[in-house]
């Protein structure tokens, strides 16, 4: 791919150590200027890519309001770059398919035990194996279930509820759920037939690619206290990971309103940088089917994230007797959304529809949308990293309310393509490796793997770090994986 | 040179994703030769057989259009129907509408590997242009 040479470090105004601001004259049709959070060493990285390009394409949709930010795991996107955040004003903004991503509400779910590591590693393989069987990949795979078209819209409409209702989990892990598990506005009848056909075979599935489920451990607590509240409560402790998403039934969503938009968008007499960008007015007939059709696929990914639960619970229980091996859930957020919100705004209390297209919500302590029982400490953001490493667990803050959106990073960002990831591991035995290092691997796919290896990604450390510097987001918790199961 | 001494597809890599450039005499023979070449991507296509046949009709809107919507008919088949395919026939072809067909069998863990899963086909960086003595297109996938 060609990449026109831009000296990106020029161009920036430096605003502190972590902020970046991209002049909003840099290029014609930007409404609002650029916002970069990230340090000098990350910068230079995400200078190769056009990733910030694409932040000052989105600065030129109608209706932007203050910066077209990126977190520091920007990587280049299909018209939104990954790891950005824009809100629209509701009244004459527009809403993207591209700025939430094919994969509608893909996101993470944290799970925590009561059984300590030393006593889940003697069983740790049949556990691994167990975890395996159970929880579908959903590749190549016959439908993971018998369902009708019905439950199809069922569940579409109730999300996470429709997951409990027919009995996958209980009805208190609904409390502790992005939205509860389930947005308002989703309208069966604004999804196409196509992607009911591929949500049925695929709901309660994993996925392939980057998505997972782990075994992990609580490795380091930064805030006992707010670590003491979600439940983890010393290093050694057994937690659940989940990263997934909406499956080929949001994939297909996105697909349609693509060409819905693209079309409208001209309609609308709205001129786009990339084609990637099409869009409607949000109060229009197409910004409000898109949204009825994107809640429907986000409720999709809730259920999901809610059967993949209950399997999970199903083989933990199998394995390791008594209360302490069940799995509560700590939270559920998403991070491919739009979402119209409340925020402050100049003064003034103003409806936006947020975008947010790897990156993650991250409200407040004491936020109405916050659940009762983490008001005093913010909202958990679930941050993923590699499958070699660790993961963490952040709170929202009120500098993240005031300044993103109420909005934080996804995760850590790929920095070698598939290919080079196999090329820089040929030859090397990844499940050994991992082995060696204390961590089981089964995956569906082992070519998938190498892909997957921590030398394809950036250290979410340093993305996490940024953003407790620039006052964004806490760490709480790392944790880190001792057991991964790929599709 | 000869289009037909070019290889009938390459495969373009990127960060995140993967894509296709693939070259034909023709208009069809590139469209053909862009699906051989996903499917590639996610699979050997030397250990898929030609048992079943699926018949597609697609339109679109321009020609760019109309090579998003062939593949992901093709994506779609992959997904509900799990077919595999590897030798595509074009029999009609205009800028907006496609009759063809698609020889493959049903996937069968046993004797095929699904390598990468592609997700969608995007409209980034596609292009679809008429060279000297054939055409050329190049579309990228979300996998």
């Amino acid at each position: 791919m060609t990449t026109r040479a831009v000296n990106w470090r020029k161009l920036l105004r430096k605003i502190d150590d972590q902020r970046w601001e991209l002049p909003a004259d840099y290029k014609p049709g930007m409404r609002v200027p650029g916002l970069i959070f990230a340090d000098e060493r990350m910068l230079a990285a995400m200078a190769h890519e056009q990733a910030l390009e694409q932040v000052a394409n989105v600065a030129c949709l109608p209706g932007i309001v203050g910066y077209s930010m990126a977190m520091p795991d920007i990587h280049w996107g299909y018209g939104f770059p990954i790891g950005g955040v824009a809100a629209m004003r509701a009244e004459d903004g527009v809403v993207s398919p591209g700025g939430v991503g094919f994969d509608i509400n893909c996101g993470t779910r944290l799970l925590r035990s009561d059984l300590r590591e030393e006593e889940v590693r003697p069983r740790l393989q049949e556990l691994v194996d167990q975890l395996y069987r159970d929880i579908p990949a959903g590749v190549g795979q016959q439908a993971v279930l018998r369902l009708s078209r019905a439950d199809i819209d069922d569940a579409a409409v109730a999300g996470a509820g429709w997951a409990v209702e027919h009995g996958y989990g209980l009805p208190e892990d609904l409390d502790v759920l992005e939205s509860r598990g389930r947005l308002p506005g989703a309208d069966p009848a604004e999804v196409s037939d196509r992607a009911k056909q591929r949500g049925l075979v695929q709901l309660g599935s994993l996925g392939s690619g980057n998505h997972f489920l782990e075994v992990q451990v609580v490795d380091e607590i930064f805030d006992p206290w707010a670590a003491e509240i979600m439940g983890l409560r010393e290093p050694g402790q057994v937690l659940v990971f989940v990263h997934t998403g909406s499956r080929g039934f949001g994939h297909q969503i996105c697909q349609d309103y693509l060409e819905v938009m693209e079309e409208a968008s001209g309609r609308y007499g709205i001129s786009l940088p990339d084609r990637q960008l099409a869009c409607a007015p949000i109060r229009s007939d197409e910004g409000r089917r898109y949204l009825a059709a994107m809640a429907c696929g986000a409720n999709f990914a809730w259920a999901n994230r809610q059967m993949i639960t209950y399997w999970a619970r199903q083989a933990f229980a199998r394995l390791f007797q008594g209360p302490r091996a069940h799995l509560a859930v700590v939270y559920d957020v998403a991070h491919n959304i739009a979402k119209l919100e409340r925020h402050r705004w100049e003064g003034r209390e103003v409806t936006v529809c947020v975008h947010r297209k790897g990156a993650t919500r991250a409200f407040p302590p004491g936020h109405p949308e916050v659940p009762a029982v983490y008001h005093g400490i913010g909202q958990p953001v679930l941050v993923p990293g590699d499958m070699g490493r660790y993961s963490y667990v952040c709170v929202g803050t009120d500098r993240a309310m005031a300044e993103t959106w109420g909005s934080t990073c996804h995760g850590a960002g790929r920095v070698l393509s598939r290919n080079q990831a196999k090329r820089a591991l040929r030859g090397v035995d990844l499940v050994a490796r991992m082995r060696a290092q204390g961590i089981l691997v089964r995956a569906q796919n082992r070519s998938l793997l190498a892909e997957e290896a921590s030398e394809a990604y950036k250290d979410v450390a340093d993305v996490v770090q940024v953003l407790e510097r620039a006052g964004i987001s806490r760490r709480i918790v790392r944790t880190r994986p001792i057991g991964v199961i790929k599709g | 040179m000869a289009a037909g001494r070019e290889p009938p597809f390459e495969i373009l890599e990127h960060t995140a994703d993967v894509g296709v450039v693939a070259r034909g005499r023709s208009l069809a023979e590139a469209f053909a030769n862009a699906a051989a070449g996903m499917f590639s991507i996610m699979t050997d296509l030397d250990r898929v057989q030609e048992h079943d046949g699926t018949d597609v009709s697609v339109r679109g809107r321009d020609v760019e259009h109309l090579l998003v919507r062939w593949l992901s008919e093709l994506l779609y088949h992959f997904e509900t129907d799990r077919m595999l395919y590897r030798r595509f026939t074009i029999q009609r072809i205009t800028a907006t509408e496609l009759e063809a067909s698609a020889l493959g069998e049903r996937y069968a863990p046993e004797r095929h590997e699904i390598r990468t899963p592609i997700k969608a086909v995007t409209y980034h960086q596609l292009e679809v242009k008429r060279e000297d003595g054939g055409a050329r297109v190049r579309v990228i996938f979300d996998i």
